[in-house]
């Protein structure tokens, strides 16, 4: 694992992991939203407003995996202080941000016809939304950090801190009467139908590789970003 | 005896931290279990009526058999009950949502009126865990499982 903390070894890895991440997950996506939009039979409920699912589910579940991204790289630059981790944090925030946002639209667009409403505030929607201003925190926090030049230890911390809302998300339908129903999916156990399960995970799945395709790749334009400056600086002095 | 690394004191430091907040957040959440409900369900209402003045939330199933229209042809007229025994008959008059049958969720706004009936000014429906196509509806779980062992054994 600390073998890819070098840069230079990262970015040897990552060249050609970014195009291939991208490239299985923009397909697996494809495949699953076809399948998803077009094949799959309707709710005997909701009817067609059921094919929401396969992007309503992958992008909340990006959403919350994004933070938890953020979260655990941000104690992995408390504690071992390798610039690679905190630049990885500060990577995953924006499409972690992105895939809230779409999570909250699409929950919003789907409620409409199935509950009667836009939006309520209840816990699950509350506090997925209070989710997506912590992005907006974060982003704002680490911006500054680097601009400023300043250790980026004070977003790390409140990446960390962030992490309380995950469980408080998660457990949101389970704790609280709220209008979102309860898990669908639990270890082991599903209620959704086997012709949904099958292109809602092959969607979680390229969705994932998706996210985890835009981050490296942030990553690189990050430290190609660092190193034009670095050279900058250095030509600057130079000719002082 | 060896002295701690830096390395590994803020690994230590760091973990303790982390999961002295998801307690705390975990605590917080619970503490706040019966006021960040979104709704009463009925033996809640039932056994602690909210006051007739305020708008309150009432969630539960709407009971099998209990749908009715009133004679002025716009009001409907429901029982909403829980898994045990509280029930609240509800009025509503107005356009119900799709998922507004019989059997399914429901969570409705509006004041509890003196005689114990809460009048709705609002219907959402709630969907449950379950996402069942349209034409499995029909079949009991025993058929479903009959089905899909035929559509094996074709193969």
């Amino acid at each position: 694992m600390h073998g890819f903390a070098n840069p230079r070894r990262f970015l040897k890895l990552a060249r050609w992991l970014t195009p291939l991440l991208l490239a299985s997950g923009t397909v697996m996506a494809a495949i699953a939203l076809y399948v998803g939009l077009t094949r799959v039979p309707p709710d005997r409920l909701m009817g067609e407003t059921v094919r929401i699912l396969f992007i309503h589910v992958p992008t909340a579940w990006l959403g919350m995996g994004g933070w938890m991204a953020i979260a655990g790289a941000s104690l992995a630059f408390l504690v071992w202080r390798h610039p690679l981790a905190a630049l990885a944090a500060r990577a995953a925030a924006v499409p972690g941000a992105v895939f809230t946002a779409i999570c909250l639209a699409t929950g919003s667009i789907w409620g409409r016809p199935t509950w009667g409403t836009w939006w309520v505030w209840d816990g699950r929607l509350t506090s997925m939304l209070i989710l997506l201003f912590l992005y907006f925190g974060y982003i704002a926090l680490s911006d500054a950090s680097a601009r400023e030049g300043v250790s980026p230890k004070i977003p790390a911390l409140f990446g960390l801190l962030g992490a309380i809302n995950i469980p408080i998300i998660n457990r949101s339908v389970v704790w609280w009467n709220s209008l979102h129903q309860p898990p669908s999916i639990t270890m082991g156990n599903s209620a959704i139908d086997a012709a949904y399960l099958g292109p809602l995970m092959l969607s979680v799945a390229g969705f994932s590789l998706l996210f985890a395709g835009v981050v490296l790749a942030r990553m690189r334009a990050l430290l190609a970003d660092a190193q034009a400056e670095a050279r900058l600086r250095r030509m600057a002095s130079e000719a002082a | 005896m060896s002295r701690v690394k830096p390395k590994h004191q803020r690994l230590v430091l760091g973990v303790m931290a982390l999961v002295a907040l998801i307690c705390a957040g975990l605590l917080a959440a619970y503490a706040l279990r019966n006021n960040a409900n979104y709704f009463y369900l009925p033996n809640q209402m039932a056994s602690d009526p909210p006051p007739t003045d305020r708008d309150v939330r009432l969630g539960g199933m709407v009971e099998a058999g209990s749908l009715r229209t009133l004679n002025d042809g716009v009001t409907i007229a429901f029982n909403v009950t829980d898994q045990e025994s509280g029930r609240i008959p509800v009025r509503f008059s107005g356009i119900v949502p799709d998922l507004f049958v019989e059997g399914s969720g429901v969570v409705a706004e509006g004041r509890l009126t003196g005689e114990g009936v809460f009048r709705a000014t609002n219907l959402l429906a709630k969907h449950d865990e379950n996402y069942v196509p349209r034409e499995l509806e029909e079949m009991s779980k025993h058929q479903a499982e009959e089905l899909v062992v035929e559509a094996r054994e074709a193969q």
